[in-house]
């Protein structure tokens, strides 16, 4: 669990991309190499590879043992942290602090009388 | 500005945003009902008819949202109080949705001419954090991630 302890930021940026969702929808049937996840995708084995090292640095993937291969495998338990529950924090707090942010704007404009 | 969470042990989360004031507007906009309810609502059309709070050790805080026919309230007590710096309060949402109290220190930190404020929510469990919801108030949230197609059902 502490491996795990999180980089939920880097968690969220890995997960807004379409193409490394596909990815991480294509390893959870299964671990594969990088030519066998390029296949599906219009996009050459660097361009995937960028997206795997991403994913890999969220700690959403981790590559295997087989030196020739290097297949990749998903890593179920960076999912199960960044579970809904997260993401609605986040949200939630986002669109508060945004608030905040206005509010903090008004005190200034209009002479805060505290402190 | 970017929010950072993070779960540094697996009772807790973290929550840090920084923000362009001083500490002591920022500690205003945290403690005083005013201003509060201005800004700690849902996303969507929810409203804070109740926002009362009684700023000293042992004192309480009571938030009452509503938006239609729903409503949700939370209850704080303070356990700690250092002006322009940190409170922490034990907070119980009617519904209980965390499974038990959670310990809830706010504490503000310079950051050049802005102040970063720290939100740190200690729960009762690792079980009440993960299995915790804000029930109502995320409803109609269908944030971007949404379109994660129950990939966390498949990857389970």
């Amino acid at each position: 669990m502490a491996a795990a302890a999180l980089k939920l930021d880097e968690t969220f940026a890995a997960l807004a991309d379409p193409t490394r969702r596909a990815i991480l929808r294509r390893l959870a049937k299964g671990e594969a190499s990088v030519s066998e996840l390029a296949a599906p995708f219009d996009m050459s084995q660097p361009a995937i590879s960028k997206h795997l090292k991403v994913l890999e640095r969220a700690g959403l993937i981790s590559t295997g043992q087989d030196a020739q291969r290097r297949p990749r495998k998903l890593e179920p338990e960076a999912l199960v942290i960044a579970n809904d529950f997260l993401i609605e924090l986040r949200t939630l707090f986002d669109s508060r602090y945004a608030a905040l942010d206005a509010v903090l704007e008004e005190l200034k404009t209009t002479g805060a009388t505290g402190d | 500005m970017t929010l950072k969470l993070m779960t540094p042990g697996d009772r807790e989360i973290l929550i840090e945003r920084r923000f362009a004031a001083a500490r002591p507007q920022v500690w205003r906009a945290l403690t005083e009902p005013d201003l509060v309810r201005k800004w700690l609502l849902g996303p969507d059309g929810w409203t804070m008819p109740v926002c009362t709070i009684d700023l000293r050790v042992g004192g309480e805080m009571r938030f009452e949202w509503a938006r239609g026919d729903a409503r949700m309230g939370l209850t704080s007590t303070f356990k700690e109080i250092v002006p322009d710096d940190r409170m922490v309060a034990t907070e119980k949402f009617d519904e209980d949705w965390t499974g038990g109290e959670t310990l809830v220190t706010q504490s503000l930190h310079d950051d050049g001419d802005g102040t970063i404020l720290r939100t740190h929510i200690l729960y009762a469990s690792q079980e009440a954090r993960d299995g915790a919801k804000m029930s109502g108030m995320t409803d109609g949230m269908e944030a971007g991630y949404a379109r994660l197609d129950g990939m966390f059902a498949a990857a389970a």
